[in-house]
């Protein structure tokens, strides 16, 4: 029995080192990219962990030991980077902002992952009325765009949905739940025919067992590269929401977007903090992400990788032949 | 007979992470106007980059050293700019695969004006059409398709096209990697004919690189008989193919299907990995001749006869062989060595 | 052999004949989101505080009362007949804010996607080119930037800077009242209604209003494109046809633009087929941030107002024009490609 474990211990330890192998082999950009963009990518994770401790007031905060902060007050002494018209303080609003940015695009890359990825196992593995279906019904999704879906997804939700946060996350999954659904299944098709799952379907293996076991593996490496890049997109996705009024709600939480679209008003009459910090944390969290998945991408498509090369050296040591043969 | 090109001591290595891959590594040969060449030797033995290391034409990371002259100026060491130059009217190089060749958003007529164009810019219109379409006849496709698509052909017929684009220039050399190796036997022996008389037709001497012996002993003059990265063998290629002076040719021919064959008959263990190569002479592992000396020391090439060379310690020369070198040796006895 | 008539035909009957599912999975969708929505969509247009009356009016006026299968069927027949609805809110015919409103958003998302175009071909044809070198990683850093960065910070910043620190460009509206009172329309667009009448101030105020909303948008989709025909540029340059060019001496520039670019940009007629949605996903944020009127603006309005009707009209129009736009594209690609038709 332990045998088993250890064994199934050693083999899963081996699949992750499978994974992670590019990742260590990453040469070049492409090893800038990914660390670049994970350490932007944890710093905000952090912030998003640590906003009790590492913001100064709360999100919407306006006043503290009684006295009223100062409307639109200038980046500098009590608020680093200002404050809004509201009086709230904008570096904190950004730092619990994190929290809602993680939580939103969390949610919904798990809600998409979850109904996104077993969907495109079954049409692409059994094929059949139900692919058919699938796929057309899918491929009608994609005729929206992206932002107008979850706008309107929002905007129905919002009545009946309290949470802002699980609001948005629907509204977020639903434009990215056919994007899973093509990759999966397409590669389900391509794999189907591999001659490794042929060998187990002859083999008796069930349906289930196939997929659990050979196919789903196989298809999942390419998903971290579709989450990170969806996530990076989420975040713009989220963001749009907040700019537009939909999703979380400002008396639920900070939301940058939402701070942009106040700021717009305030841009007319030359106030710049409060839009421009805001934003400037999409675009680096953004950025984070993104560099992240075209890393992950980079090191893992084989079109695009680029391998490590040793220089040429003539004058490198000749291969000296042994003489010992030659001894008696 | 003089040399249109002549290949000394060219060693062509390419980078990789593990170390230099040695893929040509040392190979001296000559090449008469108007005769043809052919290069054997199995898979991965280095022959198409000794082919496209000629042109100047290697992948990032790969390094060229030695000497490759051509109407006795270096290739190796002239100006990439002046080697371009030369590529198209003096060398020209056709490859394996034809489908994939011609570029599918341009006509076969762009691609012949382009190539004029490109080395002969003083044609008029009408003169590069002449020219095109009287190539492209010799080559059996008729003027009515010179405005066609790539894609409205077929493999042969693009192999064709793709040959008469390097032939309507004129070249002195033409490089032919495994030409007929992706087509069908019919279409096979039309370019055959096509490349055979290429001396009659445009006096072009020919570099056919093959695994096909067939091939070699029907349209070749000489035969040069390479072995991972070297050549083992050269010489006219009646006379390789009568009496094989080297080991290697000698099994080389023993493993090809003829009619009299009665069982397959196939050289055991593979081509060594060319990072490092076995010591001594490259084939001794697989050797059934080997002996003490082989693996111990480089063969020295040597001419057995006047017009034959060969890199074999069986022919010599006597005096670099230490005492008892000629023993023979026990194949498995170094195979195990080798691996360890 | 030569079939390019025939086949060019076949090809487009058989993709038309794909579109007709599609078209009424679409609008089976847009009906029912909006239906299974909560509350009853004439009071929530009307702010909740019309009497009961009233909405019953209305309700029974708009067939809201009748049964769920009757509204469906009375809504594809509508449509098929060309009628996206009327509004309830203020009672306009979703077909009139399409004309009207639509010819704005047509009119900077048409320069969007030029300036675009210009921004992604030239720093993805660079970036690809040259791949690994410095200009490479530049030109890559501006595109991951550029895509991070939501339209409307981006608009918002340019406000700041060009419209307010150095007062060069106007930060809203399509053109200046004046201009908007005196302009004859021909054609709803502003900018082509200007070159009609030859009416140049008009046309400088209308330019000046375009830049900022239409550089904004165009910059952002510039990001998908520089990213795309990077990957495309390198993809290429690894062809057998580009070994084949060179074999036959012909020289690096030539190989460089005739083969390798141009080849690297066909597939680019695709990606700008399916950027359409991004782009409209796109318009709905500059117009709001630049109060720019066009539909992506009205859409944002008539949320606001909650009025279902709009909402329903407009979002089927969107979907609509997606689905050309990739009708288009796929013709444009059969006819640009030749291999395709096969």
């Amino acid at each position: 029995m332990a045998a088993t474990a250890i064994e199934r211990l050693h083999r899963r330890s081996l699949g992750i080192r499978r994974a992670l192998g590019p990742i260590a082999e990453a040469r070049g950009m492409a090893r800038g990219m990914l660390w670049t963009g994970a350490g932007i990518t944890l710093v905000f994770v952090l912030l998003a962990i640590f906003a009790p401790v590492l913001s100064p007031y709360g999100f919407d905060q306006y006043q503290a030991g009684g006295r009223r902060f100062a409307q639109l007050a200038h980046p500098g002494h009590g608020h680093i980077l200002g404050t809004t018209v509201q009086s709230t303080d904008v570096l904190s609003r950004i730092v619990w902002g994190t929290q809602t940015e993680l939580e939103v695009v969390g949610l919904a890359l798990a809600f998409g992952l979850v109904i996104g990825v077993p969907l495109g196992l079954i049409a692409g593995y059994f094929g059949g009325l139900f692919d058919r279906a699938a796929v057309l019904f899918m491929d009608a999704m994609f005729a929206f765009p992206p932002l107008l879906l979850a706008i309107v997804i929002a905007f129905l939700l919002g009545s009946s949905v309290s949470s802002g946060v699980l609001v948005a996350a629907l509204a977020i999954t639903i434009t990215y739940v056919p994007q899973y659904f093509r990759v999966v299944r397409n590669h389900v098709i391509s794999v189907r025919e591999e001659p490794y799952v042929e060998a187990a379907r002859a083999l008796g293996a069930k349906p289930f067992t196939i997929l659990r076991k050979y196919v789903f593996f196989n298809v999942v490496q390419n998903v971290p590269v579709i989450a990170t890049l969806n996530a990076a997109d989420a975040v713009l996705t989220l963001t749009a929401l907040g700019f537009l009024g939909y999703g979380v709600q400002p008396t639920q939480g900070a939301e940058w977007g939402y701070d942009v679209s106040r700021a717009v008003s305030d841009a007319a009459s030359g106030i710049w903090w409060t839009g421009l910090f805001p934003g400037l944390a999409i675009v680096l969290l953004v950025t984070g992400l993104t560099l992240v998945g075209e890393g992950l991408n980079e090191t893992i498509n084989p079109v695009l990788r680029k391998r490590s090369i040793r220089r040429v050296d003539f004058a490198a040591p000749s291969l000296e032949p042994s003489t010992e043969i030659l001894e008696p | 007979m003089s040399a249109v090109l002549e290949v000394r001591n060219l060693r062509l290595w390419y980078g990789t992470a593990r170390g230099s891959v040695r893929a040509v590594d040392g190979v001296s040969l000559e090449i008469a106007a108007g005769s043809v060449l052919g290069l054997v030797g199995e898979s991965g033995c280095g022959k198409s980059t000794l082919g496209r290391g000629i042109l100047g034409l290697l992948p990032e990371g790969a390094r060229a050293d030695g000497e490759v002259l051509y109407k006795g100026r270096n290739l190796v060491t002239m100006a990439p700019r002046e080697l371009r130059r030369l590529r198209g009217p003096d060398l020209g190089l056709i490859f394996q695969e034809p489908m994939t060749r011609l570029n599918p958003l341009l006509r076969i007529e762009d691609h012949f004006r382009e190539t004029l164009e490109q080395h002969e810019s003083k044609l008029t219109d009408d003169a590069i059409r002449r020219r095109s379409l009287d190539t492209l006849g010799r080559m059996g496709i008729p003027p009515t398709r010179f405005r066609q698509y790539p894609h409205e052909f077929s493999g042969g017929m693009r192999q064709r096209i793709m040959i008469a684009l390097a032939l309507v220039l004129r070249p002195s050399l033409l490089v032919a990697d495994e030409p007929t190796t992706s087509l069908d036997v019919i279409v096979e022996a039309q370019i055959l004919r096509i490349l055979a008389d290429l001396k009659a037709n445009f006096d072009t001497a020919l570099l056919l690189i093959t695994h096909n012996l067939g091939i070699v002993a029907e349209a070749c003059d000489r035969v040069a008989v390479m072995y991972a990265g070297q050549i083992a063998e050269e010489g006219p290629a009646r006379d390789v193919f009568a009496e094989p002076k080297h080991p290697y040719t000698r099994e080389l021919l023993r493993s090809t299907i003829s009619l009299e064959t009665t069982e397959l008959h196939s050289i055991p263990g593979a081509p060594p990995n060319l990072i490092t190569p076995p010591t001594g002479c490259r084939f001794h592992p697989r050797c059934p001749d080997v002996m003490r000396v082989c693996p111990a020391r480089d063969p020295i090439e040597t001419r057995p006869e006047p017009d034959r060379r060969v890199l074999c310690w069986l022919y010599g020369p006597d005096g670099d062989i230490p005492p008892g070198g000629t023993e023979p040796a026990e194949r498995e006895r170094i195979a195990l060595a080798e691996e360890a | 052999m030569n079939q390019t008539g025939p086949s060019l035909k076949r090809y487009a009957i058989t993709r038309l004949a794909l579109v007709v599912p599609m078209v009424f999975i679409l609008l089976t969708l847009v009906f029912l989101l909006m239906r299974v929505a909560p509350g009853n969509p004439v009071s929530a247009a009307l702010g909740g505080h019309a009497p009961p009356a009233v909405i019953k009016a209305i309700s029974h006026q708009l067939g809201y009362d009748k049964p769920v299968y009757v509204q469906y069927a009375h809504y594809l027949g509508q449509i098929i007949r060309g009628n996206f609805g009327t509004t309830i809110s203020d009672r306009r015919s979703v077909g009139s804010i399409i004309l009207v409103n639509g010819a704005a958003t047509l009119e900077l998302t048409f320069f969007a996607l030029i300036v675009a175009i210009v921004v992604g071909v030239l720093v993805g044809l660079v970036s690809g080119r040259f791949r690994d070198s410095p200009i490479d990683a530049g030109g890559r850093l501006f595109g991951i930037v550029v895509y991070a960065t939501p339209v409307f910070f981006l608009g918002m910043l340019a406000q700041l800077v060009f419209g307010i620190w150095l007062n060069w460009l106007p930060t809203s509206d399509q053109a200046s009242p004046i201009t908007e009172a005196l302009l004859q329309t021909h054609t709803n667009i502003f900018f082509i209604d200007a070159i009609i009448d030859g009416n140049w101030t008009a046309l400088k105020d209308i330019v000046e209003h375009l830049i900022l909303p239409a550089t904004t948008l165009g910059i952002v989709y510039g990001g998908v494109f520089i990213r795309l025909i990077r990957i495309n540029v390198i993809r290429t340059l690894k062809e057998d046809y580009i070994e084949a060019a060179r074999a036959r001496g012909i020289n690096e520039r030539s190989v460089v633009y005739r083969h390798a670019f141009r080849n690297a940009l066909v597939p680019v007629i695709t990606v700008v087929g399916l950027s359409i949605a991004l782009l409209l996903g796109g318009a709905i944020l500059t117009e709001t941030t630049f109060n720019w009127p066009g539909i992506g603006h009205e859409l944002y309005v008539y949320l606001q107002n909650r009025d279902y009707a709009a909402v329903q009209g407009i979002v089927v129009v969107f979907a609509l024009v997606v689905v050309a736009a990739s009708i288009v594209i796929d013709f444009a690609t059969a006819f640009i490609d030749p291999r395709v038709r096969y």
